[in-house]
């Protein structure tokens, strides 16, 4: 096979989607904390002003779901189409509560009526949750494999099987994670009584965080075996994990000095560590056949082919340094507390 | 079947849905931009204002454009397994590009377009509302190559057999400049144009019925009025570009489109008619010879019927594609003849004398969106039974793990 600096292209794409997928759950993850914890803020003016928080970006961390979904089906057709065709439901549920977000943040500032605003602000955070807890189920199926059979054929139910023990432990720790990771971000552009009640409301959600996590860890290594065999066979691997629970540790302590953006740039890390975890883990499986590991999807089964992934590269190569251009430009310009204007949602 | 069908049903609802926001999107940043650099040039307040205003209204129908392009992306992967397999490789890396350079673009600078008003300096603010606009023309190539490389496959080989059998790209500018994307993009671009122009007009319009806003409402009508004026002739031009390239490469879907039968003879255009599929024959309105004489200028000259090809080889709504495709050149016909003659009454200074044509104006936004969405019916529904045109049929594509769309189908559509 191909390579290029000594690495094939599938592993290469492995990477960029992987990357995408990183940069995904950093941006969308504040975004969709910060909603989760909307509803906790009672005032008109707080609502507004997280509201306007995430107003100028939020519509830009999509686009990285939709760069990462587009990366995934181009580099990997076999995996996006099993993946979304197995998963019908969590992803169309995704659909539906991406749709209402949406939708909520557009209209909750067209009307001033209390019962309008009330209306909007619960479908917001409700989506908000809900976004985050099915992104989380989603991968917890992913690490712990699906029914697979021949020619990438899913032969599972499809009701209700996504929602095992595991994909829900899974989805609560994303959903902490991103609460969490919001209530930072929400930290950064906030003063006075606002702020105040934040810094209590962090705290809340740093413990849920470390139980669900805690939680979910401890049944991965008992009830999931495949998942640490890597781990096993090859013990610098261990690294990660450190790292992954030193910046989790980082970030109560950090928050504690009042040093949020610090505390910011670990929940960040925190969730690029988890992320790259979970691709060590599966490397280079994409999707796991519970019936039978001759049935898995991985990397190179699912992968497009060679002089395709080339082209992408180039595509990547000089589209990557455009999109961090200017999503920088756009985080600089709002940067900085919220100041409401008549701009504003 | 019945999943294939509902399946069908699903996607043509949610792509139809979808369809209403991006040309009111790339048609109102058309007109954005040129208020912006009005303003700009003029440092006039009037210019200021609109742009200001259709910021907000483009701020909703980008929103919703956005999320319901999500669910049609996620779509190709739920509804779509075998299809997704089939083509990944070579539509896959399109749609990379358009996520990368298109909605990227977009998206990153929506946020200054929307909330840089206090922000940034106004040049800045111009560059970031260019940026939004280009970007949406952009993510239109990308797709609408994608769309056209489903037409006209070129630039790939199939490799494989059977369930593992799959389109691989050996040419990337090939597979791009594929012999319909320039025609089509250009017609949709233009559709798109229309599209926004009419929505300003229309608004304008009702305003200036209502007494309010007259100074800014004339104003932006008069802009709006130009920009659907030259385009709406324009579309007569890559319509006619379009419907040459159909006869080349998909000689089924041209003898749909006007209900030609006769495998070989010469063809005539209808102008309105109704198909009857079991006698094979059109009633209605027509130019004898007309579609001959479009395509050869030749009244005489013949042109491929549908019996030329084999029964399952063809599409089967020959009557809907029919009508769908007179649907949108009638509606071309009215735009022209509706702002040619509204530019004539300016010229004679008498735009604003006339209620009744304000009033067919305000009216006039739903003719290009029809026209948008019947435009796609009849070039999606001509391709059938084909999914990639000669290459995949419609009815291997579906998923076949998916065999409960219908609940959710229901869901979607609240
Ligand atoms: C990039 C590809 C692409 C693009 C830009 C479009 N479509 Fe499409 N369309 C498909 C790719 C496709 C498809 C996936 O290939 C389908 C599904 C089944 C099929 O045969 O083609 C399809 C089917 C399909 C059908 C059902 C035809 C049938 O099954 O009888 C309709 C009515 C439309 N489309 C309408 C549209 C509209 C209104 C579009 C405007 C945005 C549109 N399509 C853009
Ligand atoms: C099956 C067909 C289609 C798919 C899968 C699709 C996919 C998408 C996706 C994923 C988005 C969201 C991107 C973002 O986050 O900014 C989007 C938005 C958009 N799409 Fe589509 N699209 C389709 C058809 C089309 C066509 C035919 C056009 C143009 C002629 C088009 C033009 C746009 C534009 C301009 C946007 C930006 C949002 C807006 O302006 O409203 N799309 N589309
Ligand atoms: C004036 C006469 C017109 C002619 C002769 C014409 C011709 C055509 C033809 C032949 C196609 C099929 C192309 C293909 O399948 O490859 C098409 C598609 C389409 N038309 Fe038109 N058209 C006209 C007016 C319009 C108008 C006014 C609009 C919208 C405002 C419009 C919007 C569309 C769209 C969105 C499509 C589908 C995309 C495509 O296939 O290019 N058309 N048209």
């Amino acid at each position: 096979m191909e390579t290029f600096l000594g690495l094939d292209y599938p592993t290469w794409w492995f990477l960029v989607v992987g990357g995408l997928f990183s940069g995904y759950a950093i941006l969308d993850g504040f975004d969709f904390g910060a909603g989760a914890w909307h509803l906790f803020l009672k005032k008109e003016n707080s609502r507004r002003i997280a509201l306007n928080a995430v107003g100028p970006v939020w519509d830009g961390n999509e686009v990285w779901l939709v760069i990462g979904g587009g990366a995934l089906f181009a580099g990997f057709p076999v995996m996006y189409a099993t993946m979304f065709s197995s998963l019908y439901v969590p992803f169309m549920l995704f659909l539906v509560f991406i749709i209402f977000r949406a939708i909520s943040i557009e209209f909750r500032g067209k009307e001033p009526m209390l019962w309008w605003r009330n209306l909007w602000d619960v479908s917001y955070s409700v989506s908000s949750i809900m976004l985050a807890f099915l992104l989380g189920v989603v991968l917890g199926n992913v690490l712990q494999g699906i029914a697979i059979g021949e020619n990438y054929q899913y032969q599972g139910g499809v009701l209700f099987e996504f929602l095992n023990p595991y994909a829900l432990m899974t989805g609560f720790t994303t959903l902490s994670l991103f609460m969490a990771h919001g209530a930072i971000f929400l930290l950064l552009k906030t003063e006075g009584r606002l702020f105040a009640k934040l810094t209590r409301l962090l705290k809340r959600g740093m413990i849920f965080f470390m139980v669900s996590f805690a939680v979910t860890t401890l049944y991965t290594l008992i009830y999931i075996p495949h998942l640490s065999d890597d781990f096993k066979s090859n013990p610098a691997l261990f690294v990660i994990p450190l790292l992954t629970f030193l910046s989790i540790a980082n970030v109560p302590r950090l928050a504690e000095k009042r040093r949020y953006k610090s505390a910011f740039l670990f929940s960040s890390l925190t969730i690029a560590f988890l992320l790259v975890l979970v691709a060590v883990e599966l490397y280079p499986v994409l999707l796991r056949s519970s019936i039978d590991p001759q049935y898995n999807i991985d990397i190179y089964n699912a992968a497009s082919s060679t002089k395709s992934l080339q082209i992408m590269m180039v595509i990547v190569a000089i589209g990557t340094p455009l999109v961090l251009f200017y999503t920088i430009f756009v985080y600089k310009t709002f940067w900085g507390k919220v100041k409401l204007d008549e701009t504003s949602y | 079947m019945e999943t294939e069908i509902l399946a069908r049903i699903q996607f043509a609802f949610t792509v139809a849905f979808h369809y209403i926001y991006p040309p009111l999107s790339i048609g109102i940043g058309l007109l954005l931009v040129i208020f912006e650099s009005s303003y700009i040039r003029t440092k006039k307040e009037i210019y200021h204002k609109l742009a200001r205003f259709w910021t907000k209204i483009f701020a909703l129908t980008f929103g919703i454009g956005v999320v319901t392009g999500i669910v049609m992306e996620f779509e190709f992967g739920t509804n779509w397994a075998v299809y997704s397999r089939f083509v990944g490789d070579v539509f896959g890396s399109a749609l990379a590009a358009e996520g990368i350079f298109a909605f990227a673009l977009e998206s990153g600078f929506l946020g200054i377009l929307l909330f840089g008003w206090n922000r940034v300096k106004p040049w800045v603010h111009l560059v970031s509302t260019i940026g939004v606009f280009l970007g949406s023309m952009f993510s239109a190539i990308w797709i609408v190559v994608a769309n056209s490389w489903q037409q006209t496959p070129a630039g790939f080989h199939i490799v494989g057999e059977g369930f593992d059998a799959r389109a691989e790209i050996t040419d990337f500018w090939a597979m791009v400049f594929n012999p319909s994307s320039v025609d089509r993009l250009t017609h949709v671009w233009l559709g798109a144009f229309l599209a926004g122009a009419f929505l300003v007009m229309s608004v304008h319009a009702y305003y200036l019925i209502k007494g309010k806003y007259v100074e800014i409402s004339k104003k932006a009508f008069k802009i709006a009025l130009v920009v659907a004026t030259v385009f709406s002739l324009g579309q007569l031009f890559t319509g006619h570009r379009s419907a040459d390239g159909v006869a080349k490469n998909q000689p089924a879907k041209l003898a749909a489109l006007e209900g030609h039968f006769e495998a070989s003879a010469p063809a005539d255009m209808y102008i309105l008619g109704w198909v009857d599929k079991d006698k094979q024959e059109v009633t209605g309105l027509k130019v004898p010879g007309g579609l001959s004489f479009l395509l050869e200028y030749d009244f005489d000259a013949p042109v491929t019927g549908l019996n030329a090809f084999p029964e399952d080889e063809r599409p089967s709504q020959v009557n809907a594609v029919f009508q769908f495709y007179h649907i949108m050149v009638a509606i071309g016909m009215v735009l022209i003849f509706l702002t040619l003659y509204a530019t004539f009454l300016w010229w004679r200074g008498k735009l604003f004398n006339k209620k009744w044509l304000l009033w067919i104006f305000v009216f006039a936004v739903f003719l290009p969106q029809i026209a948008n969405q019947v435009g796609w019916f009849a070039a999606e529904m001509g391709r059938q039974p084909w999914v990639v045109y000669g290459l995949l049929r419609t009815d291997q594509a579906f998923s076949q793990a998916v065999n409960f769309v219908f609940p959710h189908s229901v869901l979607l559509c609240i």
